[in-house]
């Protein structure tokens, strides 16, 4: 009942942010945590789901990564920036929608895999004195605005 | 000429070996994950690869019930783009030759 949509597509097909200061606050400290791991820790465990391998064999993966590594990191870049410049709109564009969806889905990849996310069951594990009690809400907080974000892009894929 | 024939065999084989080889397609396969949403998981085949919605689901649900599915298919320059796409949106997406 406390439930109120953030994310909305208008009839023109822009999609609305109705985010309370507090929460673009919080949103606002993402992107930049996110983006010092991918300099300052490019090995660090919690990005594994960013970047999975493509082949099995290691050459080939090494190929691979040589050609497209840079071009998968500076796309996750710039959809942070997106997210940092727009915070105060109340409205996007597709475009920038489009953004946020692979910023807000890279933070979620991030914190999944630090929580060792291994099913749905994640809020079950949420008690006060957990230490990773407000990570999990994190998370929870962040698929709940993703999902509201596919909601309003989905229209655009329909066919 | 039947001395011939057979030399002429083992020097066509090898190099029609080589074409159904060169022939097989690669496949590009979803793997199921943990943190991926289905709607965003269906979402992202609908605006990879134009599919609709009915086949995005399906593929979406396959991933989810048996772990994983097979996305896309085609030469191996088309598979890594794909496999680049995907990755780009932080889908478990690895390739191989079928």
């Amino acid at each position: 009942m406390f439930e109120r949509r953030r994310i909305e597509r208008t009839p023109g097909g822009d999609i609305r942010l109705r985010l309370p200061r507090d929460e673009r606050a919080l949103l606002r400290s993402l992107p930049g945590q996110l983006r010092r791991l991918l300099v300052e820790a490019p090995e660090d465990p919690s990005l594994e789901r960013l970047f999975p391998p493509a082949y099995d064999d290691a050459e080939s993966e090494a190929e691979y990564r040589g050609l497209m590594g840079d071009e998968l990191l500076e796309g996750r870049r710039r959809a942070l920036r997106v997210i940092e410049e727009t915070l105060d709109e109340d409205r996007l564009t597709k475009e920038q929608a489009e953004a946020w969806l692979t910023a807000l889905n890279d933070l979620r990849l991030v914190l999944g895999t630090r929580l060792d996310v291994t099913d749905d069951m994640l809020l079950e594990r949420l008690r006060p004195d957990d230490p990773d009690a407000f990570e999990i809400s994190l998370y929870a907080y962040l698929s709940w605005l993703q999902e509201q974000l596919v909601e309003a892009l989905a229209h655009d894929f329909r066919t | 000429m039947t001395t011939l024939a057979p030399a002429e065999v083992e020097v066509e084989q090898p190099r029609e070996a080589d074409e159904v080889e060169h022939d097989r397609p690669w496949i590009v396969i979803v793997w199921n994950d943990p943190i991926n949403l289905m709607s965003y998981v269906t979402l992202v085949f609908q605006k990879l690869f134009g599919y609709d919605l009915a086949k995005a689901t399906k593929l979406m649900l396959q991933v989810h019930n048996e772990g994983k599915a097979v996305v896309s298919s085609g030469t191996r320059e088309k598979a890594e783009y794909d496999v680049a796409r995907l990755h780009a949106h932080g889908l478990w997406a690895t390739m191989r030759q079928d």
